[in-house]
């Protein structure tokens, strides 16, 4: 699967010879220039928006370019709760996606295995919900999940939660939807790496006096690593910049808004462009050095 | 398992009626085998005898339908494979790619609480001369290093019983023959079991202290290696543990200490204590290195038997011997090895010759000739490739 490449380090192509070759250059050049015109020039637009004052006689809205790094200053001491909450719920909603899809992965690309007919019917299923928008899957959890749902009723009913509580709009609500939302991003990896994974070393393991869980713990999840690191990145990532769940019109409310959503108020609403563009600044940093970081410490390059 | 002891020296295996069926077939018919405690046990057949199950079975990894399974005497049918006093060094090595060589071999000390795990896994890796290799991954390493680190793996345990599973198959022709004299040796130092598993005859036939011949889940004959080769007991120990010239015929006679057999009209003596069967249709055969090739009728000798005219059909010079091929009417084709005593080969193709033997070299076989296999054994290249590609396509399948 396409999700599979995404772990893949440069340890491969290093052992290749190298060869400067003017064709190879030629066929690069589409794909340099797509990434120049559609990655480079809004990211340095949006850099330079983001150190913008505003206009001395402008309207509201109107901004002149300037090198205003209070603006960076500004938005940290503003927004510092949304950018903790919005790497809190990331970390917590990919934890618990990898805990959900584990066993499913597993289950499907190792103990499946003997029956190929429905391994690829519940990967069918993993891929589903992907059919329907995922917009109208939140929605459709906001309602499941409203006041007035049948579920909120009865767990009120049997006093499992008090009379006056919600649960749209509260972090958990947000945490649930990320989760959901990003379980098939977590298990496709998982699944693919998974898949490949030589059983021969776990029987290796336990002919060696490991206990099953003591193989699972040295063995498997060490051979999974790949999975684990892209399947993490592909739902930690997103999930950190996201605004629809946390938005008051799906599963989130006041104090459950994350930096996806404080980004999106400042461009639409406010219109305090810099502000904005110094918050996505600082929401790619921070993602990028967590992801070197952590890809560096999982070192998963002899495994690829 | 946390016993943090090693076993004192190797134990003994005893497998007790052991059966294995598969959905769809049955890999071990009966099982009964006693390895003794200390010895070099060699299990030999071709791919799909048994012989690999019969390891899997022993290792813990399989299942056994009926059967019990007893090493040092205690009954170890219902443990799991890592409580067993037993470790396996795979045919596909299967080394843990995450780790160092070093953590390899020290992971089931580490996983038994032994004490000095690394200090232990160092002296194992000296033992097959790659210590200074500890900090590399199994995959920076050759086959035979591989080979040796996954030996380590296990010998470092001191299993009361080492299995192992063709791990000499991926090895090249000259490593194989040094990798075959360095467990020898390892054996001989460390004194376990060692319970080998191959298709390959030489290799058993030059390591093991006691060979066992398996052939559709069952074992056809067991023994010293001589033994197995000098008197094998049916056809297809005859042929799969060398190559032989087997021929059926009724007994015309027989006394206290040789029976005669008609074959094609020729009178053929086979000592008594050489031959299963005394009366009726038999099968004998006798070595194609024991016949001797003769340019003219050979003079009668009671002392030996001897067959022809037939003519060479084919010549194959292979340096320190001569194989002919001589067919002769109404028996059949013969091979033949003759020494190279002269310089080249002393019969041409088409030539007419004569073979005779010791009489005291023939043997006369167990099976009932009507359901004798008739096969001679297919050494050309042509076949030796195509069972290595059949023996390939069944490994990648198994991947």
């Amino acid at each position: 699967m396409a999700f599979a490449a995404f772990a893949t380090t440069t340890s491969e192509a290093e052992q290749v010879p190298r060869r400067k070759s003017p064709v190879a250059l030629l066929l690069l050049l589409p794909g340099i220039l797509y990434l120049m015109l559609f990655f480079l020039t809004p990211l340095v637009s949006l850099l330079l928006t983001s150190f913008q004052a505003p206009s001395e006689f402008g309207d509201v809205g109107q901004y002149s370019y300037a090198f205003r790094w209070e603006n960076y200053v500004q938005v940290v001491t503003d927004y510092l709760p949304h950018i903790l909450r919005s790497f809190g719920f990331a970390l917590i909603a990919t934890v618990l996606a990898l805990v959900f899809s584990y066993p499913l992965a597993y289950f499907i690309g190792v103990t499946a295995r003997r029956w190929p007919l429905a391994q690829s019917l519940m990967l069918v299923l993993v891929i589903a919900p992907f059919f329907i928008s995922f917009l109208l899957r939140t929605l459709a959890w906001k309602q499941i999940l409203s006041d007035e749902s049948f579920i909120i009723t009865s767990l009120k009913a049997v006093a499992l939660m008090a009379p006056d509580a919600h649960f749209t709009g509260t972090p958990a609500a947000v945490i649930f939807g990320l989760t959901y939302n990003f379980i098939p991003f977590m298990t496709l990896p998982l699944y693919t790496t998974l898949e490949r994974l030589d059983l021969r070393y776990l029987e290796a393991g336990s002919d060696l006096y490991a206990h099953p869980v003591e193989v699972f713990r040295r063995v498997t999840i060490p051979l999974s690593m790949p999975g684990i690191v892209a399947g993490t990145l592909l739902t930690f990532i997103p999930a950190a910049g996201d605004y629809v769940n946390a938005s008051r019109d799906f599963l989130g409310g006041p104090d459950s808004q994350m930096i996806g959503n404080v980004i999106e108020a400042n461009f639409l609403v406010l219109q305090n462009y810099p502000a904005a563009a110094a918050l996505s600044i600082i929401l790619m940093t921070v993602i990028l050095i967590i992801v070197s970081i952590y890809v560096k410490r999982a070192g998963t390059e002899e495994l690829l | 398992m946390t016993t943090g002891a090693f076993a004192a020296q190797g134990a003994d295996l005893e497998l007790v009626g052991i059966q294995k069926r598969f959905p769809g077939f049955t890999a071990i018919e009966h099982l009964d085998l006693k390895i003794p405690a200390g010895s070099f046990f060699a299990l030999l057949g071709p791919s799909g005898c048994g012989k690999t199950t019969t390891l899997r079975l022993v290792a813990g990894l399989e299942e056994p339908t009926a059967g019990r399974i007893l090493i040092g005497g205690k009954d170890i049918t219902g443990q799991k494979p890592y409580q067993r006093p037993v470790n396996t060094v795979f045919q596909s090595y299967a080394l843990f790619p995450h780790m160092t060589v070093l953590e390899n071999v020290a992971f089931g000390l580490r996983r038994r609480r032994i004490d000095e795990p690394v200090a232990k896994a160092h002296e194992a890796l000296r033992l097959v001369e790659l210590d200074h290799l500890a900090a590399r991954k199994p995959q920076q390493l050759s086959g035979g290093q591989q080979q040796r680190v996954a030996l380590a793996r296990a010998i470092v345990n001191r299993p009361a019983l080492l299995l192992l599973d063709e791990p000499l198959g991926a090895l090249d022709l000259k490593l194989r023959r040094q990798m075959q004299l360095e467990l020898k040796t390892i054996q001989e130092e460390v004194g376990l079991t060692f319970l080998h598993v191959t298709h390959d005859q030489e290799e058993a036939m030059t390591m093991a202290d006691t060979v066992a011949v398996m052939n559709k889940g069952r074992i056809e004959q067991m023994g010293a290696p001589e033994e197995l080769y000098e008197l094998p007991k049916t056809a297809f120990v005859a042929n799969f543990l060398g190559q032989s010239n087997l021929f059926t015929g009724p007994v015309i006679g027989s006394t206290s200490d040789a029976i005669a057999v008609a074959v094609a009209g020729q009178r053929i003596v086979v000592p008594a204590a050489r031959a299963h069967r005394h009366a009726g249709e038999v099968t004998i055969g006798i070595r194609p290195e024991k016949l001797s090739l003769h340019l003219s009728a050979p003079a009668d000798d009671p002392a030996r038997n001897s067959m022809g005219p037939g003519r060479v059909i084919d010549v194959s010079f292979s340096g320190v011997s001569t194989q002919y091929l001589i067919n002769v009417p109404r028996v059949g084709t013969l091979i033949v090895f003759a020494q190279n005593m002269a310089f080249g080969p002393v019969a041409g193709e088409g030539g007419e010759v004569w073979v005779s033997w010791d009489i005291k070299h023939g043997f006369g076989l167990e099976d009932e000739p009507g359901d004798l296999p008739k096969f001679d054994a297919d050494t050309t290249t042509r076949s030796i490739a195509a069972q290595r590609r059949a023996s390939l396509i069944t490994e990648l399948e198994e991947v």
